[in-house]
This record gives structure tokens, C-alpha cells and sequence, in this order.
């Protein structure tokens, strides 16, 4: 497993997620929510997932930071940042990481920041936990930052408070936020999400050029593919827990290897190629606790074998990725699997 | 399976609900509701159970005075287990009597708030404008004061009206009312929040066009929509009622002592304490604290179960 | 600032007009204000004298309005039990109720709000949840049993502090005060428990609640996801945000402490208004219950805009709605 969904380049990656296992202990009963997770994420890279909510994409970016809200619980697996374990550090170490070397964006810019506190303060805070700085100069980068992100007459908005300003300059600001203190990787959870449509491709671009200026690789968690075809350089398509197609961002719009992907792709308008009409995909993801046997897809997927209601597939090299399918197998999917047998 | 009955079903739907479940699980809800069915069934049971009938003066001696619970001093008499006070009457006997008085106005009061509340709720939110502005107006001003002193302005009211001679006769009913005028605030608001949601839903529009009558709409729709949160909020104000009828009749304009309850009990004790006679206070008064806790935890639990957001 | 501030005032001169109302209609319509002031012989044309000297044949709009001008001077006439006057017996007792809800406040403040922080930071901790329960005791315990049973260990069993009364007091100018005789405090310190107890026990279940809420905000959250220490997240950020609730919930209080103090004082035989009160209301003296009527209208009035005066000072979001929402797009 270790070897699987490797980035592209040749380069030490910068994290490492490895059968990586995310639970929760619930009353009836423990829940796995990230399930056998693998991908690297090379410097300076853009890996996009995506995937329904519920998938546990959120919960991967979590885990990462080490911030999973209890009773969440990393149960297997690890995670490496430039090669340094990460996901075992006892809570102060871990939270020096944070922030340094983690950044995190999350979905709603509304209510990220401390409506109490001038966006200035809460940035000179931040960069005073991680870097031995004066408040003077810790002020000034604040104010460069700022500038960085876009924020016209900044010398001056640096001391207004959060609803002094609009939902995309505040997703600005918490942009700012997550890289003054210069991280290597940011997890960003939906940054877009809760913006107007207007402004999403605004921070998408600015996103995307900060990270390429400093370097920064990002992990950004998105249900839309849309904001991954622009951005990413690969992408993960995670299903029901589980990663179930990785590979370079082109390859997996143009010719996905996952039947749920082929799916996820059709019912995008803009990249639905030739056909008319959007394809859809029949049916819903299912629920954690009521996960099928064999491939967690199967009650969906118009091309199951036989193989598929019983054995589940892991990753799988298909075309330049990987994908969890066993159409990808020598040995197939099994005679064809009749709804009455698959309902049994 | 699916010729299931009504009832079956409903007994199904209980036995499986998440309300069930979390009385089953809470040991402390367990154990509270248990204490509240004791309390009140001693307390209801007293002219059965209880050892003496305190208050009938013909049965009572001077010479049984000040005895000493059993179980703290060698003079007590097994026949006053709890001790007697000064009049000679029996403790534990007085106790019971009272904690059914104490009972009777609490619910009483919760009815009397209860009718009031979703009565001027209902009127508040189905007929807003000026009446609406006019009842809230006297919700805010009333609910700036606390209940005992709104409690207890009416019932100053009340002696300033009739002689003072004549309030002790009519004094349970001056308090049920008094207490339950104080506590009618809570009841009102959320039946008028809940009347202003439903009213201008689709349903009720439509029940109106077909000249159904308004009342019989509010009946039928908004009632059943407030029956949690009137729950919830009745049993947290049985607590609270309980207190507040003990604290008047502990101030004094409460019960009379003829018609004990815990509070007067209480009141009648603490004139005993400086001397050291500490049973007639202390039994009473674990009595009260107890029925309130046990009934508190109760209405803690019922308005997580039913709406973890009401607070 | 200055509208918001004005329109308070408005509200709260609105309040007390309604107080006012209430107070009128018991001081005018219950009980006959002329029986307290005459004899039982006197001739119904003497009666009728003293009547329309008093004005009270006037329209009621006319009355309501002297009443009210009366009131503002602080005039309430004579009480119907003692026959003095009665903004002096209020006077007389104010102070000891003042000093009493103050030192109580203080104990509910600096007690009730750091256990409420505790408790909401490590909810999990056995010594949180020991906190949490015999909070829920505190609550269910009436003000007065409190009292009896401090009075119980403390004074009767231990003969460690005082049962009754201030104690010795001070005199400085018409107050009285407990604060510079050994004696006076010792006073105060079982009342002050027996007053503050419950509303320690509120203010830390609030806060308690306002804690685990905020600590589960986004911006919490993200705080935590940049990095910032322990200590930052929950003195900084998390505990200034209780304080918007805490200040309503604690003014509030604040207010409902001069009226509690009734209980308190009829316990501990305190000489403060409550006291009077009870009296008053044992004897249906209406000019006096009036009176205090309309003293704690103005004390809560007092206290709110105090509270919104505070709300300016911890919440910017206020402060700028003035001023419009400056360079926004």
C-alpha cells in the first residue's frame, strides 16, 4: 500500500498519509468514518478531494491538523510531515505545528474570526505565537499580508473588526491568517462554499497564486468539481470513507477510471462532454452504519460483477491513477450481478 | 408484521424512542422520578399512613412537647419518630401533611399559570396589533420583577381588599392565584412565538379560506405544537412554584399556621432553632429541598430529551 | 450611540411609567386612603373636606399625573401602619439593603463566574461534574433554608458569626454603613452567602453553558488551527465572548438580588427595605408597598442601561452601527 497514489513528481513528498483510519464511538455502535486512507502530497503541490458529504473529507483535513472534535478518534495509520510523524504528538507540540507549518482554511469566513477582536489583533497574535517578532514588526507584516491578500487601503482596515468587512474580503483575511506564519502545507476545507459565486473564482485565483509565490502545497476539500478542474494538480474522489479514484487532475475528468467518478463528472455541467443530457447518479451514498458488503458503491453502479457484492476493491493502477474498482483487475467484476442478488 | 395494531405500534414507538431511552439510560432521572413518586404518594396517603393527625388539636398534649428525634438522643419516643415541637405535635406526621399541601398549590399554581399563559398566548399571537403590543408590554414589565414579588404584591392586594381576619380562610386560594399570576410570562411567550409560525402557514391559510373558525384552528394546529415546550417549561415551574409558596408561607403571608405547609412548618420551626430544637426545622426542610431537587432533575431531563435548544 | 442611548431612556422612562401605573392604581384604588388618615368618627363632611383637599376628586389622568410628580420627588405620603412619612422609612433603610446586594454580588461575581469558566473548560473533569451537581443542589434549595441552615452550623452550633441584625454600624451623613466596624462585616457574611448563593449558582451554569457553546464556534476552531496557545483561546478569545450573555444574565441578577434580599432580611431579622415590605404587605400598608414598588422599577431601570452602556464596551459589532458599516462593499 505504501507505494500507492504516489504523487507525480520525484520529489520527497511533503506529507504522507498512510491507512490512515478515523472513528467514532457512537451509542449504537463504532462508526468508521476515514477508512484506510493513503496519499502523499508533494511540495508546493494543489491535491483536490472531493467527493458527497459524509465521503470523510472534512475528517481527513481534521485529522491532519489534529483537530478531530471528539469523539472522533484517529484508529490506524499515520501521518508524516517532511518525514516527522505527526498524528501521535502530544497536544502542545502539535499545536506549534499548527499554524507554523499547517495552515487551515475553513468553509464559512462568517464566522471564522473572533467578532470581538480587530482582524489586526487576531493576525499580530498569530504571528507572535510562531515567530519571535516585536509587536511592532509583527504589525507590519500583518499589514503586508494583508496587502497580499487584496485588502485595499490596508494600513487602515487593519484595525476594523470582522463585520466591518464582506464575506469574500473576510475570507481574505482568514487567508492571510492561515499563511502569516509562512506554513508549508494548508488544508483548506471548502474555502468557496458559503461565498457568492461572483467572489469563489476571485479567492480560488488569489488561493492558487499566494500558494505558487510561497511554495505552499495545498489540500483542498471540495465537493466541487468545478474549483478542482481550475485548480488542482491531482485530485482524490473519496467515497463513503474510502479513497476511490487518485490521479492527476486532467486524466481523472477526462477519462475516469471509477464508475462513482464517471458519475460524479457527468453531473457536472461544464465538463459533461458531448453528452446532453447530465448523467446521474441513481441513489445516495450510504450511510455509515449501513455500509454493503464487497464494494461500497455496488448498490449503485450500473457496472457491478458478482466480485464486486462480496470483495472489496483497493486501489488499483488505471490509466496515469489509481482507482478502487475491480474493472481495473485481471480478473474483472465477475459475471454481471442481477438487482435481486445484489438486494439478497 | 405490518398488521400491527395502533397500540402495539405505539407501544413499539415508545419502547424504541430516544425520550424512553434516555430515562433508561440517566441513572439520576431514574432515581428522581422514584424519589417524586414516594414524596407524593406519602404525602397523598397521609390521613392513611401518617402516625397522628397533627392538626386536630383534641389529640395533642403539652406534655409530648420538644421530644428529640429517636435516632439522635436517648429521650426520643419511638411513637414521634421524627420528634415533636413545641405544641407537642408530631414531626414526621406534620411533615406529610404539609408536603401534601405544599403539593396541592404547586400543581395548582402550574395550572392556573399554565391556562393564563397559553390563553394570552394564543390571543397575543392570533390577533396581534395593539393587543399583542399591550400583553407583551405587561409580560416585559412583569418579568422584570422576580415572581415572589409580583407574588407577593398581589397578595397584599388581596388583604387590602378583603379584612385581614377574612384572608385566612380564602388564604390556599389567594396563593395558587398570586403564584400562578407570577409565572404565566413563560407559558405566553412561547405559545405566541409558536401561533406567529404556524399562522401564516400554508395549511392554516387554507383552514381559514374554507371557514374553519380561528379558535378551532389554534386548538387543533398550535396546541400540539407547544405541548413539549409547555411541558418542559410546567415542570421546571412545579420546582419553582413549590419554592415560592414556601417562601411566602415562611415570610408569613403564606399558608396560616392552622393549614401548615412545609414552609410554615419551617417558619414555625426556625422561632424553635436559637435554642437548639433543630428537628422541627432540619425535617421539613430536607423534605422540601429534596421534592424540589428530585422534581428539578426531572424537568432538566425532560427539556433535554425533548428540545436540547430550549433554554 | 447617542439614539440608542436615547431611545433606552425612552424604554425605560416608558417602564416606569407603567410601574408608576401599577403603583398609582394600588395606592389610590386599594384600601381608602382617607380611613388611614382620620379617625373612625370623623363626620363624613370632614371627610369629604380632606378629600378634595387631597385632590382626590379629581379626573384619575389628573390624579395619575400628581401622583407621578409626587413620586419623582420622592414623596409617597404617610404610611397606613406607623403613620411616618414614607420616604423617610425608606431612606432609613436603604442603605443596609444597598450594602447587603452589594456584597452579595461581589460574592456571586468573583465565586459563580471563575467555577462557571472551570467547569466549562474541562466539562469532563470529576471535579466539574461534583461542581455541576451541587449546583443543581444550590438551585433547588430555597433562599431561606439556605439561611436557616447557615444560621444552624455558624451561629447556633459553632457561635462563630451572628444570626441577626448589622451588627455595628457607622453613620455618615444619613447612611449607615457595615463596612468599618469588624462587628458590621462579621454581620454581613452569613446574609451575603444566604443572598448570593443562588445567583452564584446561575451565574456559573451560564457561564458553564456560554463556554461549552463558544468553545465549539468556527472561530474557536480556527484560533485552535493557527496555533494559538491554551491560554490565548480560552481567557482571550472564548471568555470574552460569554461576556455578552453573562452581562445581561448578571445585570439582571443584579437586579433581582435588591428584590431577593426580602427573604434574606426577614431571616437574619436584616433592617433593610425588604424587611419593610413584608411588613407592609402583612398589613396591607399601600403607600409603602407602593413606594418600594416603584424603587426597584428604578433600580432595574438603573441597572439595564447600565448593562447597555457595558455592551458597548465589550462588543464592536455596537459600537460601529453608528457609524454604518465603514468601507464594507
Amino acid at each position: 500500500m505504501t507505494t500507492v497514489a504516489r504523487s507525480l513528481s520525484n520529489k520527497e513528498p511533503l506529507l504522507e498519509v498512510k491507512n490512515l483510519r478515523v472513528e467514532f464511538p457512537t451509542r449504537r455502535g463504532t462508526l468508521l468514518a476515514v477508512d484506510d486512507v493513503s496519499f502523499d502530497i508533494a511540495p508546493g503541490e494543489v491535491l483536490g478531494v472531493v467527493g458527497e458529504s459524509g465521503a470523510g473529507k472534512s475528517l481527513t483535513g481534521n485529522a491532519i491538523i489534529g483537530l478531530l472534535e471528539p469523539p472522533g478518534r484517529i484508529a490506524g495509520g499515520e501521518i508524516r510531515l517532511e518525514g516527522r510523524r505527526i498524528d501521535n504528538l502530544p497536544y502542545e507540540q502539535m499545536r506549534k505545528i499548527r499554524g507554523a507549518r499547517i495552515g487551515a482554511i475553513f468553509q464559512d469566513p462568517l464566522t471564522s474570526l473572533n467578532p470581538l477582536y480587530s482582524v489586526g489583533r487576531q493576525l499580530v497574535e498569530t504571528i507572535q505565537t510562531h515567530l519571535p517578532m516585536s509587536a511592532a514588526d509583527a504589525r507590519k507584516r500583518a499589514i503586508d499580508l494583508l496587502k497580499e491578500v487584496g485588502i485595499p487601503g490596508a494600513e487602515h482596515r487593519i484595525d476594523h473588526y470582522p463585520h466591518q468587512f464582506s464575506g469574500g474580503m473576510r475570507q481574505r483575511v482568514v487567508i492571510a491568517l492561515a499563511l502569516c506564519a509562512g506554513p508549508r502545507l494548508i488544508v483548506a476545507d471548502e474555502p468557496t462554499t458559503a461565498l457568492d459565486v461572483s467572489i469563489q473564482a476571485q479567492i480560488i485565483a488569489l488561493l492558487k497564486r499566494l500558494c505558487r509565490d510561497h511554495g505552499t502545497a495545498v489540500m483542498l476539500v471540495t465537493h466541487d468539481m468545478g474549483v478542482i478542474a481550475e485548480t488542482a494538480d491531482r485530485v482524490a474522489v473519496m467515497y463513503a470513507g474510502r479513497i476511490v479514484e487518485i490521479g492527476p487532475v486532467h486524466n481523472v475528468i477526462k477519462h475516469a477510471n471509477h464508475p462513482y467518478t464517471r458519475g460524479l463528472m457527468g453531473s457536472i455541467p461544464s465538463l459533461g462532454h458531448r453528452s446532453e443530457r447530465l448523467i446521474q447518479i441513481d441513489g445516495s451514498m450510504p450511510r455509515l452504519t449501513e455500509i454493503p458488503r464487497g464494494c461500497a458503491f455496488n448498490p449503485r453502479c450500473s457496472e457491478r460483477g458478482r466480485r464486486c457484492l462480496v470483495e472489496r476493491p483497493d486501489l488499483i493502477p488505471a490509466g496515469l491513477g489509481w482507482a478502487a474498482c475491480w474493472l481495473h483487475d485481471v480478473a474483472g467484476v465477475g459475471p454481471a450481478a442481477t438487482k435481486e442478488l445484489a438486494d439478497a | 408484521m405490518a398488521e400491527r395494531s395502533a397500540f402495539g405500534q405505539w407501544l413499539h414507538y415508545a419502547a424504541d424512542s430516544d425520550i424512553w431511552w434516555s430515562f433508561k439510560s440517566s441513572a439520576t432521572t431514574v432515581i428522581a422520578a422514584a424519589v417524586t413518586v414516594l414524596i407524593v404518594a406519602m404525602a397523598f396517603l397521609a390521613p392513611v399512613i401518617a402516625p397522628h393527625t397533627p392538626f386536630d388539636p383534641s389529640t395533642l398534649s403539652l406534655s409530648d412537647g420538644l421530644k428529640p428525634p429517636v435516632l439522635f438522643s436517648p429521650d426520643g419516643d419511638w411513637s414521634f419518630p421524627l420528634g415533636t415541637d413545641d405544641q407537642g405535635r408530631d414531626v414526621l406526621s406534620s411533615i406529610m401533611y404539609g408536603t401534601r399541601l405544599s403539593l396541592i398549590v404547586g400543581f395548582a399554581s402550574v395550572v392556573v399559570a399554565m391556562v393564563i399563559g397559553i390563553g394570552l398566548g394564543l390571543v397575543s399571537g392570533y390577533f396581534g396589533g395593539a393587543v399583542d403590543a399591550l400583553i407583551m408590554r405587561i409580560a416585559d414589565v412583569q418579568l422584570t420583577f422576580p415572581a415572589i414579588l409580583v407574588a407577593l404584591l398581589i397578595d397584599g392586594v388581596v388583604r387590602g381588599l378583603i379584612s385581614v381576619e377574612r384572608h385566612d380562610e380564602i388564604a390556599t386560594f389567594v396563593i395558587i392565584g398570586a403564584i400562578g399570576l407570577s409565572f404565566w410570562v413563560q407559558y405566553a411567550r412561547t405559545v405566541r412565538g409558536s401561533v406567529l409560525v404556524e399562522k401564516n402557514k400554508e395549511y392554516v391559510q387554507a383552514a381559514r379560506v374554507i371557514g374553519l373558525s380561528p379558535v378551532l384552528i389554534m386548538v387543533r394546529h398550535v396546541l400540539p405544537n407547544v405541548t413539549g415546550p409547555v411541558l418542559v417549561i410546567a415542570t421546571i415551574n412545579l420546582g419553582l412554584a413549590i419554592i415560592t409558596e414556601a417562601t411566602l408561607s415562611f415570610l408569613g403571608v403564606g399558608l396560616p399556621s392552622t393549614q401548615p405547609s412545609l414552609g410554615t412548618l419551617i417558619r414555625l420551626g426556625n422561632e424553635l432553632l436559637q435554642s437548639g430544637e433543630w428537628w422541627i426545622t432540619v425535617f421539613p426542610g430536607a423534605t422540601l429541598a429534596l421534592l424540589v431537587l428530585a422534581v428539578n432533575l426531572l424537568g432538566d431531563w425532560l427539556r433535554d430529551a425533548l428540545n436540547p435548544k430550549l433554554r | 450611540m447617542l439614539a440608542f442611548i436615547l431611545r433606552r431612556l425612552a424604554q425605560s422612562v416608558a417602564v416606569l411609567l407603567t410601574v408608576g401605573l401599577v403603583s398609582f392604581f394600588l395606592f389610590r384604588y386599594v384600601g381608602d386612603p382617607i380611613n388611614a388618615m382620620v379617625g373612625q368618627d370623623t363626620p363624613a363632611v370632614e371627610r369629604e373636606a380632606l378629600r378634595q383637599k387631597l385632590g382626590l376628586n379629581d379626573p384619575a389622568p389628573v390624579q395619575f399625573i400628581h401622583f407621578i410628580a409626587n413620586a419623582a420627588r420622592g414623596q409617597f405620603g404617610l404610611s397606613y401602619r406607623t403613620s411616618e412619612p414614607v420616604n423617610r422609612m425608606i431612606l432609613e433603610r436603604i442603605p443596609a439593603t444597598l450594602e447587603l446586594s452589594f456584597c452579595a454580588a461581589m460574592f456571586a461575581l468573583w465565586v459563580g463566574v471563575p467555577m462557571g469558566v472551570y467547569t466549562g473548560l474541562y466539562p469532563k473533569h470529576w471535579s466539574s461534574r461534583a461542581l455541576q451537581a451541587v449546583s443543581l443542589i444550590g438551585i433547588s434549595l430555597p433562599t431561606f433554608l439556605i439561611g436557616i441552615l447557615l444560621i444552624l452550623f455558624f451561629s447556633v452550633m459553632l457561635h462563630w458569626l451572628p444570626s441577626f441584625g448589622r451588627g455595628e454600624t457607622v453613620t455618615i451623613g444619613w447612611w449607615t454603613t457595615n463596612f468599618l466596624r469588624w462587628k458590621g462585616i462579621e454581620a454581613l457574611i452569613l446574609p451575603s452567602i444566604t443572598l448570593g448563593l443562588f445567583q452564584l449558582t446561575l451565574l456559573m451554569r451560564l457561564v458553564r453553558s456560554e463556554m461549552l457553546e463558544v468553545m465549539r464556534t468556527d472561530y474557536i476552531k480556527f484560533a485552535r488551527a493557527r496555533g494559538l496557545s491554551n491560554r490565548a483561546i480560552n481567557f482571550g478569545h472564548a471568555l470574552k465572548n460569554t461576556l455578552v450573555p453573562v452581562i445581561t444574565v448578571a445585570g439582571l441578577q443584579l437586579g433581582s438580588l435588591i428584590a431577593f434580599a426580602l427573604v434574606t432580611e426577614t431571616v437574619f431579622a436584616w433592617p433593610g427595605v425588604g424587611q419593610l415590605f413584608i411588613q407592609s404587605v402583612q398589613f396591607a400598608d399601600i403607600p409603602v408597598m407602593a413606594a418600594y414598588l416603584m424603587l426597584i422599577g428604578l433600580f432595574f431601570v438603573v441597572i439595564n442601561l447600565g448593562v447597555d452602556l457595558l455592551y458597548f464596551a465589550v462588543d464592536p459589532r455596537l459600537r460601529s452601527q453608528v457609524g454604518g458599516r465603514a468601507g464594507a462593499h
